[in-house]
Parts: structure tokens; sequence; C-alpha cells
């Protein structure tokens, strides 16, 4: 079975297997090298941080306009308004002064007032980041769990037919463009084709109305065809980086030592050869999860979902500059946040990094 | 190093993940199988999805919309889906007769100018009650008024409207007071919702109440607004005691959709009972809905219009000029030229298919009182030969290589602002630069995200412009008064492309004064005529409004005008207020019936209970294995 499976692996059964135990420095010094390391990626997050508040200040500042002009935008307003307004909002202050004033208070938490929603920005953001994270979180999971199952069947047979069948269609729809696939779900299974039934609802994320378990059942019924989408789109790049990782294993010498102690197939497979691949897929789990608060634009589009994406675009097509801002600070201290515990967890899953 | 001698760690995560996979594909495969309440649904598509709503027996309206609510505070809203909404939930003083837009009662039921034209006053219907019993008075309006004139943060949204205002005053409960600075001919056209004082007063910020923590609003308008989700929902429920009458559906629902092909077939299946296009459905999406049984496409008269705008020389009140519109355009005659250059009729067969009429005077045709056409004489009809014969008069001639020259030698060429999200401004932006060139003219799109900018620097030649038009038109026609430029050339004015001619200010001032209705009417026509003649507004076409709605589930409803007129966007109330539910149909519900979603789900469980027995009987089995 195994070597139908892997013909290359008799080649690699010619060198003495090195299965033993792994050598173990003293603990202390393993312990301080690895606070040393934490040490030095907490603080390169938080300059990283604090490079993304300033960033995200000026960045924003570049855009050419008046900002009070994007406010008061196709209505009527007296020049005794405008004045109002640059007042209300901080900017009949030097540039300086604004940026100092937006630092004290983004260091609060407080991120200033959206132009268009005459709310703080802190609050629009609070309202749409759990139905963003329970839409890409759920796709998440499944995308990822669905990436590895398959993608180590696929490396584990590789060149074989279902190997073939999952790297194809992984590859098929990993190229669709999400905004049409989801149509097109919305279309079959929302509206109803021929025989199939109008399953789902077409958009949104509730019905309103509903509390309790009704409610979570309804949100539930909305959340299917969006993360379908999101599963769909998103798995076929976690099952080549894990196919692929897998495949680069499948030589090594380890897992024929594993064979020849009489471990059947399936467990070679699952307590050797991935937990070994398994690391370009971990920082890529990682890269997706600081992805996953960003929100997925096209998807909440087409679904109508009230996520931040949604919001994002709102903000930008005005622009609401502050919104704009709170956005961009959150989207990227996500991925830093998400990178940074990346690092701190590669040497508690590979030894190697960190020494 | 390897890691082999660590197996359970990796094992245990791996069987989670590989068990969650598993399931997903199940649970999602196990919904779409036919072993579902598939059978009862296909048959229900269409009309009768609300399983639920029938057996309330609840008529629910359900509109699809496009915008979000951007505040549900009267004093800050601007978008057109939140004063919709505030015209349901509030009163205003006045409101327009959906047969011709003439002004008729609303909260007043009668309002007379003084002899000297300066105080209004207005008499306020004692039939009208908040949604939680108190009676709506005189007060409650004229504390609205005095909050706007002495509130910044109030006056975010209609401060324009009081701008004239000496003093507001309520001398009893039906009688308001209204003195002005200078005479107004628009008193009976303030489009202000007048909001209850006792709840109003409480507010303490008002640039940042946005009305959206404690429902029901309390109201007077045909609904009460009883619950929000942002970007997500708005629910209005009837007003019972509405002083007009009750209207007919048990429940109004705005629902949000990103996507107007999902918002169609969310109609298709009949989620939604109408879809408002933003700003129409696309001729794709109307042809698409045409043959479907029960639904109505209304393509009716809209209240734009939409026009290829002229850079006079920009100029702000302080005398200087700034940006770099084209030497050439400050020549009457080229303008006209360009007019004649151009084909309306084709854009309306061409670009907008059929869904618009063609365009001619400033307002559009809907509002009769004040749509003016040329004459015959007048007309500056397409004869690209005569623009040709206007262009060589005017001293613009033809140089070597069949262009035409500005005075300075250069060759003629206009920079188009166009917006790049508006499919229609590219296409005729194509077509203008075709019948352009066949002049000598050259033509540069400039398709933008942000025209803003350019446009308020007045670094342009021509741009697409287009305004939503109201019945009293006095504000898109106050867009074009010398009085509404920059104070200087870094600051914002209301104007609309820098247009300043003494003729036409005149006839403004003239018609703001002027309180008889046939009188003024003449004047605002005279007012289009001198801006037609200018050539600075070139009016290509009034886009038709483009909407759709279920007929099994939507009985009637009235459109503005009543004619042939548009549904969603109106001035008023008419068309939610006036819509008679369809006998047949339980109206629409989201999705399909609980007992669908319920037995989806319960299959979803199963499969991954199955899954995870599998997986543990698997692992067991290896467990033994390696013993």
């Amino acid at each position: 079975m195994t070597a139908e499976a892997t013909p290359s692996l008799v080649e690699a059964t010619d060198g003495p297997a090195q299965a033993g135990p792994s050598v173990r420095g003293p603990r202390a010094r393993t312990t301080t090298a690895y606070l040393r390391y934490v040490a030095g990626k907490l603080g390169g997050a938080a300059v990283s941080l604090l490079a993304v508040l300033v960033t995200s200040f000026f960045l924003f500042r570049l855009i050419p306009g008046d900002p009070v002009k994007y406010m008061t935008g196709g209505r009527q307003v007296s020049a005794g308004q405008l004045a109002h307004y640059r007042e209300e909002f901080g900017l009949d202050l030097p540039l300086w002064q604004q940026f100092t004033d937006y630092c004290g208070k983004a260091l609060t938490g407080d991120l200033g007032t959206s132009y268009q929603f005459r709310a703080p920005v802190i609050d629009k953001i609070s309202e749409a980041l759990p139905n963003t994270l329970l839409l890409t979180g759920t796709a998440f999971v499944l995308y990822t769990a669905l990436g590895i199952f398959l993608g180590t069947r696929s490396a584990w047979r590789a060149g074989g037919t279902s190997d073939r069948l999952n790297t194809g269609l992984a590859l098929t729809l990993y190229s669709i463009p999400s905004f049409w696939l989801g149509l097109l779900l919305i279309i079959v299974f929302s509206v109803g084709m021929g025989p199939i039934p109008g399953l789902f609802p077409t958009g949104g994320m509730e019905s309103g109305g509903k509390e309790g378990f009704a409610y979570v059942l309804d949100v539930a019924h909305h959340l299917i065809l969006p993360v379908v989408t999101l599963v769909a789109v998103e798995y076929g790049q976690t099952l080549l980086v894990t196919r692929s990782a897998l495949l680069d294993e499948m030589g090594s010498d380890y897992l024929t030592t594993a064979r020849a102690k009489g471990l059947r197939d399936d467990l070679v497979r699952r307590r050797h050869a991935v937990p070994n691949a398994l690391l370009p897929t971990v920082t890529l789990i990682f890269i997706n999860l600081g992805r996953t608060v960003a929100g997925v634009i096209l998807v909440e589009t087409v679904f109508s979902w009230p996520g931040l994406g949604g919001l994002f675009y709102q903000a930008l097509s005005v622009p609401d500059l502050p919104l704009v801002q709170g956005l961009f600070f959150v989207f990227a201290s996500a991925v830093i946040v998400m990178n940074t515990l990346a690092d701190l967890i590669y040497p508690l899953l590979d030894p190697r990094v960190g020494r | 190093m390897n890691r082999h001698d660590q197996p359970n760690r990796g094992r245990l995560r791996l069987r989670l993940l590989a068990a969650a996979g598993a399931a997903a594909l199940t649970l999602t495969a196990g919904l779409a199988t036919p072993l579902n309440p598939a059978p009862q649904q296909a048959q229900a598509k269409g009309s009768q999805q609300a399983t639920e709503s029938k057996k309330e027996g609840k008529k629910v309206l359900t509109v699809a919309v496009a915008q979000s609510v951007d505040s549900l505070s009267p004093f800050l809203a601007s978008r057109l889906l939140s004063t919709s909404i505030h015209r349901l939930m509030y009163e205003y003083l006045t409101n327009y007769d959906p047969a011709d837009n003439h002004t008729v009662p609303g909260l007043a039921t009668k309002w007379e100018p003084s002899a000297d034209k300066l105080t209004w006053t207005y008499t306020i219907r004692s039939n009208s009650k908040w949604s939680d019993g108190q009676q709506a008075t005189a007060q409650d309006a004229a504390w609205t008024f005095n909050k706007m004139m002495t509130d910044q943060g109030a006056a975010t949204a209609n401060g324009s409207f009081v701008t004239n205002f000496r003093k507001v005053t309520a001398p009893s409960p039906t009688q308001l007071v209204i003195e002005l600075k200078k005479p107004q001919a628009t008193m009976g056209a303030l489009d202000v919702p007048i909001v209850p004082q006792h709840i109003w007063e409480k507010v303490k910020d008002f640039s940042k109440f946005n009305n959206d923590q404690s429902f029901p609003i309390v109201g007077n308008g045909p609904f009460v607004l009883t619950a929000y989700k942002a970007d997500s929902y708005v629910r209005l429920k009837p007003n019972k005691t509405f002083w007009r009458g009750a209207p007919k559906f048990d429940e109004l629902v705005f629902k949000y959709f990103k996507d107007q092909d999902a918002a169609v077939a969310a109609l298709r299946k009949g989620e939604v009972s109408f879809v408002a296009g933003s700003p129409a459905l696309t001729p794709a999406q109307a042809a698409s809905l045409k043959g479907e049984p029960n639904i109505k496409v209304n393509d009716a008269p809209g209240r734009r219009f939409y026009a290829l705008a002229t850079n006079p020389g920009a100029q702000a009140k302080d005398g200087k000029h700034f940006g770099d519109g084209a030497e050439s355009l400050l020549n009457q005659k080229v303008r006209q030229a360009l007019f004649m250059a151009i084909d309306r009729k084709t854009l309306i067969d061409k670009v907008f298919q059929g869904h618009a009429v063609e365009g001619a005077g400033y307002i559009p045709p809907r509002f009769s009182t004040y749509h003016w056409k040329p004459s015959a004489s007048q007309e500056l009809a397409y004869d690209p030969a005569k623009a040709a014969q206007l262009l060589d008069a005017a001293g613009y001639k033809k140089n070597a290589d069949g262009k035409r020259v500005e005075k300075n030698g250069k060759p003629i060429d206009y920079r188009i602002l166009c917006h790049a999200t508006d499919p229609n401004d590219k296409a005729v932006g194509q077509y203008v630069k075709e019948w352009f060139g066949k002049l000598g003219i050259g033509v540069t799109l400039n398709c933008l995200d942000n025209v803003t900018d350019p446009w308020l620097a007045g670094k342009y030649d021509l741009a697409f412009d287009g305004w939503s038009v109201n019945p009293d038109p006095d504000f898109v026609l106050s867009i074009h008064t010398c009085g509404a430029l920059p104070a200087t050339p870094k600051d914002t004015g209301a104007t609309d492309n820098f247009i300043c001619d003494k003729k036409y200010d005149e006839l403004y001032d003239q018609q703001l004064a002027e309180y008889d209705t046939a009188k003024r009417a003449d004047l605002v026509k005279q007012m289009e005529s001198r801006l037609y003649d200018t050539g600075y507004m070139n009016v290509m076409a009034y886009p038709n409004a483009v909407e759709a709605y279920r007929t099994d589930q939507i009985k009637s409803i009235e459109t503005m005008p009543k004619a042939a007129g548009n549904i969603y966007g109106q001035d008023g109330y008419w068309s939610w207020w006036s819509a008679v539910p369809a006998d047949a149909s339980g109206a629409s519900s989201d999705g399909s019936s609980s007992t669908g979603v319920i037995i989806g789900i319960v299959a979803g469980v199963v499969a991954l209970v199955g899954v995870g027995a599998f997986f543990a009987m698997r692992r067991r089995a290896t467990a033994e294995d390696r013993e």
C-alpha cells in the first residue's frame, strides 16, 4: 500500500534513519532564548503599530480636497455652517495639533467621529466587527480545515485520480471571482432554478424581528451561502500549500522508519508527516486570520452582509476620513497582531525557529 | 529536527480539523439535497414564501434599497433614503399633491402671507397626534424651527430653510407665525420634519444625536419607526391614528441590498416586494424582469436632468478668476455650436436604451408647472453643419490638420469631467468625442472617482452634471446665481458650475419674491430660457426612474405624478401610504420558511454527529491497532 502510493520512498529508505529522541538543551537556556525572542517580536509589533497610527493619519491627509466639502456635498450650506463644521471636527487647527489630538485620543480608544454617520468611529467599527468575524471566522475555520484535510490526502496520493481531481477543483474554484460565484449561488440556491428550490435568503444577516433561538437559526440560515462562497474560493490556497509542504516531507527517512516500525500508513501520515509539514500552513493560517478582520468586501457586498468590508467601502466613497483612518488602523493592527502571534507560536511548533 | 515523537498534539488537532471540514461539506451538501423540504418550497417560490407572516395574517411590504441610512435624526440626515423615511415618520407643514406636485396641506391646513409679504401665518391642524398620545401643536413647529436657527448642530441638514427667517413664534396651539427678513416664495415648500418638542428638548448635542437608540420613535407621520439596524433594515408600523387615514400594509420594511443584482434576485423570488434602482435599474435588469409573471416594471419619467455643463470661467464673488477652463468656451456661439453637435435622440436610444426622455429645458417635464422647452426658432437642434458654421463665424477655424484652434493657436481639446462610477457618463462621453471630433474639436474624457476636487477648482472644460429636482425649483435655480459663487477662490460656494449671469439673477430675485404661482412659474420659465440661450447647461436627457415591484404582493400603489411617475423617492409619503396589499399573497418574507431552516440545520447537525462518530470509531480502531 505504501509503496504503491509513494514509489519515491524506495530510494529514500537507503539512508540510515534518524529517528531517535530529539536532543534537548538545558531547559533554562531554552526559556531565556525564547523570552528574548518573544521580547524582540513584541517590541517589533509595538513599533509597527505606532507606525500604522502615524501613517493612517498622514496617508489619508494626502487625499486632496477639503473634508468639509465632502461632508456637505450637494447640500445648501452657509459660510457660517462651513466654519462650524471646521471647528466641530478640529479642521481649523494646524496639522501638527490635529495630529497630537488624534494620537492622544487614539491612545484612549477614541478614533474620532465619522463625518457621514455623525457617530463615534469606534461605535461604527464595534457594530460591524462581530458581523464580519462571524462570517469570515466561520469561513476561515471551514476552509482551513477543508484545505488541510484535502491537502494532506492529495499529497499522500500525489498524482492519483483523487489528487488530480482535488487540486483541479481547488484551482478552478480558487480562480473564480468571489462575487461572481456568490451571484451564481444566489441565482441557483436563493431564487431557485429548475428543480432546485430557493432554499436560502438572498442577502442580509437576519430577517429582523426574531429573538432567542429563532434569531440564531435565522442568522445561521443567512450565513450559509456567503460562507460557502468564501470556503469555495479560499480553501484551494490552504490545500495547495499543505500539499506541497507535505510532498517535501514525503521522502524523509523518518517516515521510512515509522513504516518500518509497522505503523499503519494512516498513522504515519497523521502523526509523523503532517506535523512536520504544517509550518508553511500555519504561516498561511495566521496571514488569513489577520485578513479575517478586514472582511471580504466583495462577498459582503453581494450578500449585503453588514460587516467591516462594506463599512470601509462606504467610508472610502465619501471619503469619511476619521472612519477610513480608524478602519485602516484596525485592519493593519489585526495583521500585525496575528503575525506576531504566529511568530510567537513558531518556536513551540518547531524548536529550530527562534534559536 | 523530527517531531514524530510527539504525535498526540498533532493527531488530535488534525483529527478535529478534518472532522470539521468534512462536517462542513456534509452540512452544505445536506442542505441542498432533495431530502429537505424542497418540494413544498418549490411550489411556494415566488409569491408565497411567507409561512410565518401568513400564519399571523400580516401583510409586509419590503422595499429593497441600495443606500444605507446616514442618520435617523431629521436634523442630520441628508441621504434620500433617510429623508424619505423621515417623510413617513414626521408630518411636514405642507406636502405636494401626487397628481401634479402643487402644494397641499400637511401639518398646516392653511398658510397665508401678510400684505408686506414678510410674515407668514400657518394654521396648524388639531387632529394630528404624536404616537405617544400627545397633541401635535404649533409650538412643536416653532420649537423645531427655532432650534435650527439657534443651534448649528440642528442646522446641519436643513439649515438653508431658515436662513431667511427673522423670528418664529406660536401665539396659539393652532397658529404658527414666521417672520422673514425678505420675501420668500418657497414658504409652501419648507421640507422640514416637525419633531415633538417634549421628546427632542432632552437632546443635548444635536450634532451627534442620531435618534436610533429607543424605539418606537415618537412621530406623527403615516408610519412609526419601530426598529432599525445599521446596514440591515428599517422597520415601520402604520400609524393607526394618522389624520389622513392609516396605511394598509401591516408593516413596511426597508431592506438594505448592497448589490442591485442581488436585490433583483430577491424580487424575483418574492423576498422583497419592491426594488428601487439606485438611481435606476439598468436596462438589462429591467429587460430581464419584463417577462416575469407577477412583476411590474415601472419605467416612469424621473425627476432628474442629465446635462453637459460648461465651465464659464470659474470665478469667485471677490471677482478673482481661477481654474483653467478653455478660453474658447467663453464664447456663447461656441457653446451653442456644441449644443448643435450633440444628437440627444441617439443618446436616448443607444445609451439609455429608451429609459429616458430627450432633454430640453432645465426642469424635467414631470414638474409641469415649471417645465419649459424652447420654441422651434430658439431650439439648438442637432445640426452638425450649422454647428461648424457657428464655429467658423466665431473665429475658431480649422487648421491644416483639420483641427480647430484656440485664439492662441493651440488645437482645441476639451477635457470632460466624468464620473468613473457612472456607465452613462462613459458611454455618452464616447458619442460626444465622436461628434465633436467631426467638428475638428478634440475631447479627453477624464473619468474620475472623485470629480469634486477638479470641479471645485474649476479645472475642467466640460462636465457631466445632474440634479434631482424638487417640486419647488428654487434650489436648482439658485445654484446658478452669482450669489452662489464661492466668496474667494479658496472657498466652496453653493454654485453648480460657476455660472454668473446678471439677467438670470434679476429674474431669480423676482421669482423668489413673487407669491402668485402662475406669475412665478412664468418668471422661472424665463430663467430657463435665459439659461438655455447662454449655452452653459446642455440638458441632454431626463433619465427615467426604473423600478419594479411584485403585483402579487402590492395590488396597487400610487405613482407621482399620478399618470406616470416614480414610486421610490417621492416628494411626500404617497406611495407607501397608499399601497394596497394583494389579497392572495402573504406579502414578502425573508428566505424560506422556518421549518425549512430547522430541518436543514437538524440535517447538518445529524451529519456532523455522524462524521464525529465515524472519526471516533476510526480513532479507537487505530488505538487498538497500536496495542
